[in-house]
Order: structure tokens, then sequence, then C-alpha cells
């Protein structure tokens, strides 16, 4: 059977289809799962598009993380299934804790949208395993509150384990330590604020983001198979 | 009982304020000289019928733990006293 991703959509997600058009074009199946379903389905992998989650009221993700659709996304994540949240989807999994640290409203107050430069700062995790450490991508950001920040007991904990993935080449946003994405303990929740499924064709300037969506896949695929 | 309740949520100490900057950079072209220290935050208001005022105080620290801030970045400060009852 052909690998499965569950491409999670809220009220307000808007990338969705972005993701569900890259996962076919690199030979995977995938559906869009409503923020309201309590079951996953026959996911191998699970992506949280980008967007403003039910209005990004209170906070970014701070309503999402209630939606019944994220405990089957905590359990499929705690039982060691790829789980990669995409800007809002990154926002979402830090409110809803399965990653540490919180996005704050860029410095600057600045709206950025364009590309940036991402070094990939290791390859241990199920977004980056076909990508070389120290290579640069260039995938475009598009956020108002991508400026991560953690406790510096956190920041010590995510050096320490190399688990930021990516940095910005040159910061946009104010993160700290030019943090774009992070992994969770077990390397299989991703989070970042850069948009790698807007950079998989000619057309869209960039094909930078298929390495990282390949990755995904490859991780789904040892992931099928597995009983969730 | 019923109890009105006023939470405000604001970014930790050390937790960059960018919305807080632009305002005290903008009030000097304004006229408005001498303000410092400006900080932006929400106010959140409701009310909230519990037995009495540390049971209501225990609800609302439980949902502004939960729910109202992000403890990595906000923290709240909590107001509450009875409603008043209106006259018949």
């Amino acid at each position: 059977m052909a690998t499965n991703v569950a491409v999670i959509r809220f009220p307000g997600t808007n990338c969705e289809f972005d993701v569900v058009e890259v996962v076919q074009q690199l030979g995977a199946q995938a559906q869009i799962v409503f923020h309201d379903e309590p079951s996953l389905g026959s996911a191998d992998a699970v992506v949280i598009a980008g967007g403003f989650a039910h209005g990004d009221y209170l906070r970014p993700g701070a309503i999402a993380r209630f939606s019944p659709v994220m405990e089957a996304v905590a359990s499929f994540a705690q039982s060691g299934g790829p789980v990669v949240g995409i800007c809002n989807g990154f926002q979402v999994l830090t409110e809803a804790n399965l990653l540490p640290g919180a996005l704050q409203k860029n410095a600057g107050l600045k709206f950025r949208c364009g590309f940036t430069e991402l070094r990939v700062e290791n390859s241990n995790s199920v977004l980056t395993s076909e990508a070389q450490v120290g290579d640069i991508l260039s995938i475009p950001i598009n956020h108002f509150e991508g400026n991560y920040t953690c406790s510096s007991e956190t920041l010590a904990e995510l050096q320490g384990e190399d688990r930021v993935l990516f940095r910005y080449v040159t910061n946009p946003n104010g993160s700290v330590d030019d943090i774009a994405g992070i992994c969770n303990e077990g390397r299989n929740v991703v989070g970042l604020m850069p948009h790698p499924e807007r950079a998989c064709h000619d057309l869209l300037g960039s094909r930078d983001g298929i390495v990282l969506m390949s990755s995904l896949l490859r991780a789904a695929g040892l992931n099928a198979g597995v009983p969730n | 009982m019923m109890f009105d309740v006023v939470v405000e949520v604001r970014l930790r100490a050390g937790i960059a304020d960018p919305q807080g900057a632009t305002i005290e950079r903008a009030l000097p072209a304004l006229g408005f000289d001498g303000v410092t220290g400006v900080s932006v935050g929400k106010s959140i208001r409701f009310s909230l019928q519990a037995a009495d005022e540390s049971a209501a105080h225990a609800v609302i620290t439980d949902l502004c733990h939960r729910f109202l801030t992000n403890p990595v970045i906000e923290d709240s400060e909590i107001s509450l006293h009875p409603a008043e009852v209106a006259a018949h």
C-alpha cells in the first residue's frame, strides 16, 4: 500500500492543498483530516499545515490544541509516528506541548514574506534525514509570529541534544539563536516556520523543499506497517 | 456565587515586547515626552459561578495556566469581585 500522509486542516488552515500536491508529486498519498476528527485513519505521517487555525484568536495555536484531532496527533507522536508542523503548524505543536518554546511576534513587528536561506544543522530527524549538515536551502517564510523563544534551560537542552534542525542564515524575525526549526527528543516531531511545501517546483522559484518532504515520506514509509 | 473577573495577560519580564517598543518610539513624534516602559498586554473579562472566592480563584488560575496564557512567554494577574446583584 502506498504511503499515506494525513494533512491536518483546522478552520482557517490555508496551506493544506500545497502539502497534498507535493506529497502526490513525490508519489505518496495524502488525505486531509478535519480538526473535529477523533482519528487519523491509516496515516503513516502527519503534517499540520500552515494558515490561521481558528483565526489565531487568543494566540496562534491556542485554540487549535483543543481540537479533537490533536489527541490523535499526540498519541501518534507518542508512538513514534512522524509529525511535522509547518508555520502555523509549528505554533500549534508548541501550544500543544509536543515541542518546547513559543513563537512570538516578529522583532520589529514586520510580517515577513519571502525567500530565506536556511542552514541544515542536523540530519537526524524525520524531516532532514536526506539532507546534509551545512546544506543551504532556499525556502520561503510567510509569518508575523515566527520569533522563536524559550527559556535558557530549554535552549541549552535543544543545543546540547542537537535538536536545532535549521537556522536562518540571516535572521528575519528575531528568533533566539537564529532558530528556524527544531525537533522533539524522539526526533519524530518537527516544527519549522519556513514552508518547504512551497519550494518543490521550478515554477515556485525553488526545489530545495523536496529533500525535506522526501525525508518525511521516507520516515513515513518506515513507519508504515507499524500499527498506530 | 457569581464573580466578575478580569484577567490581565502580559509578557513575562525579559520577553521582547515589539508592540510596546513601537508605541514608545512613536510617542515623542506626537509631543508626548518622558513616557517610558510601555508594554502591551490583553485584558480578558468574564463572569464565573463558583462556591466562594477561593474556589473561583483556583478555577481561574487553572484557566490562565492552561488556556489564557502561554506560560513560556506570558504572565497573568487575576482580579475578581462578587458580581453586583441587580436590584429588584
